[in-house]
């Protein structure tokens, strides 16, 4: 601060340090956050249609479960894992059906159709959903989700085996 | 604002102190063969970021150990860098602490009064070549399989005990998912822990002591 440029040894090796430092530390702390988030980075990829049921064996106005097994590559080992929903038949009309996953949507454990109380109860906290997946009651914050399904000329139901949300 | 933070952590935590003993005591003229013990803390601390971070991929089972890597390798963001980084350090370590040993044989810097210091660093040469060996383990290809067949048996031909000590290296007769495991577990847990202790007393002896200046032949 004497006003002169001069910089002193001390000075400059401070700063050179401090560089070096930063510039190493960029260089490592780069690769290793990549490293640890690398799987977040990956894209879901969608599984292919699954086919669910038959539209003869489906009484109408209630509530069906089905259930699908999906193996992902997950690094370097495949995983099965089990996935669940609901068809509801509204009408005898083959188009006018909907298609539930059965995942609750507050924190993701499974609904069970309770024909007593006539809705979906999640056994986790106690939500409760109408037969077309409203929220009645319960902490869930949306409806529960759908599957797009497409009915083939035998009545064979087959979902693309994403959640949609409503709508 | 920032003297006075560090004023009042240097009160209570005594960080000047701390500086001038650890990094600003008196120091004999300055060789380059002196700063190997310091190369070793660094190898060791970085064997221990990329072991770590090595383990969030690995998986210590004979089903899954192989493909695990290859993962990493081929799939992981920077993974290959991460696993070469701890696969050369390795040798890397190895061969700095050796040499870190015979320049202190040279000098003659383990006679008195650091005769603890040296005995200690027998430990650590001993403990770096364990994670060698247990660390070769891992990967479970053919040559790791092979290399560690070859070392238990070869510290199962000591006399009475050998039968043993072969046994509770590999956990058992043979060569297994229990050897896997067992080598996994001393690698990353028991004899890094004993590393740190050891590194712990090295450390404070050399601070203790300071460190020896080269023999003249006034010596």
């Amino acid at each position: 601060m004497s006003g002169s440029n001069r910089v002193t040894r001390r000075d400059f090796i401070k700063v050179t340090t401090g560089a070096v430092g930063g510039l190493i530390t960029l260089v490592m702390g780069i690769p290793a956050l990549g490293y640890l988030i690398d799987p977040a980075l990956r894209e879901n990829k969608a599984g292919k249609p699954v086919m669910v049921g038959n539209l003869a064996d489906i009484p109408v106005g209630t509530p069906y479960h089905f259930s699908f097994t999906l193996t992902k590559v997950n690094g370097w080992e495949r995983t099965a894992s089990t996935f669940g929903g609901f068809i509801l038949r509204k009408t005898e009309d083959p188009k006018d059906i909907i298609i539930l996953s059965s995942r609750c949507t507050h924190l993701s454990c499974r609904v069970n159709w309770n024909e007593d109380a006539g809705a979906f109860l999640c056994p986790c906290h106690d939500a409760k959903f109408s037969p077309e997946g409203q929220v009645l009651d319960g902490p869930p914050p949306e409806p529960l989700r759908r599957f797009a399904y497409e009915v083939g000329a035998d009545g064979a139901i087959t979902i693309t085996p994403v959640e949609l949300k409503e709508g | 604002m920032w003297n006075t933070l560090y004023n009042w952590l240097d009160e209570r935590l005594g960080l000047n102190d701390l500086y001038t003993n650890l990094l600003d005591r008196p120091e004999p003229l300055g060789n380059w063969w002196n700063t190997l013990g310091s190369a070793s803390l660094f190898l060791f601390l970085l064997q221990g970021a990329t072991g770590i971070f090595l383990t969030v991929y690995y998986t210590p089972s004979p089903d899954h150990a192989y493909d695990s890597i290859q993962y990493i390798m081929n799939d992981v963001a920077f993974g290959w860098l991460i696993r070469g980084i701890h696969h050369w350090g390795a040798s890397l370590m190895v061969l700095v602490v050796f040499i870190h040993m015979l320049r202190v044989f040279v000098t003659a810097s383990y006679k008195y009064p650091r005769e603890l210091t040296w005995l200690v660093g027998i430990g650590l040469l001993l403990m770096t070549l364990g994670m060698g060996f247990t660390g070769y383990l891992l990967p479970w290809h053919q040559m790791a399989y092979w290399a560690t067949t070859v070392g238990t048996q070869i510290a199962g031909s000591l006399p009475f005990l050998g039968d043993f000590v072969l046994k509770t290296l590999r956990g058992g007769p043979d060569l297994s998912a229990l050897t896997l495991q067992r080598f996994f577990a001393a690698h990353i847990w028991i004899l890094p822990a004993a590393l740190v202790a050891l590194i712990g007393a090295h450390l404070y002896l050399i601070i203790k002591h300071g460190e020896s200046h080269f023999p003249d032949p006034e010596d």
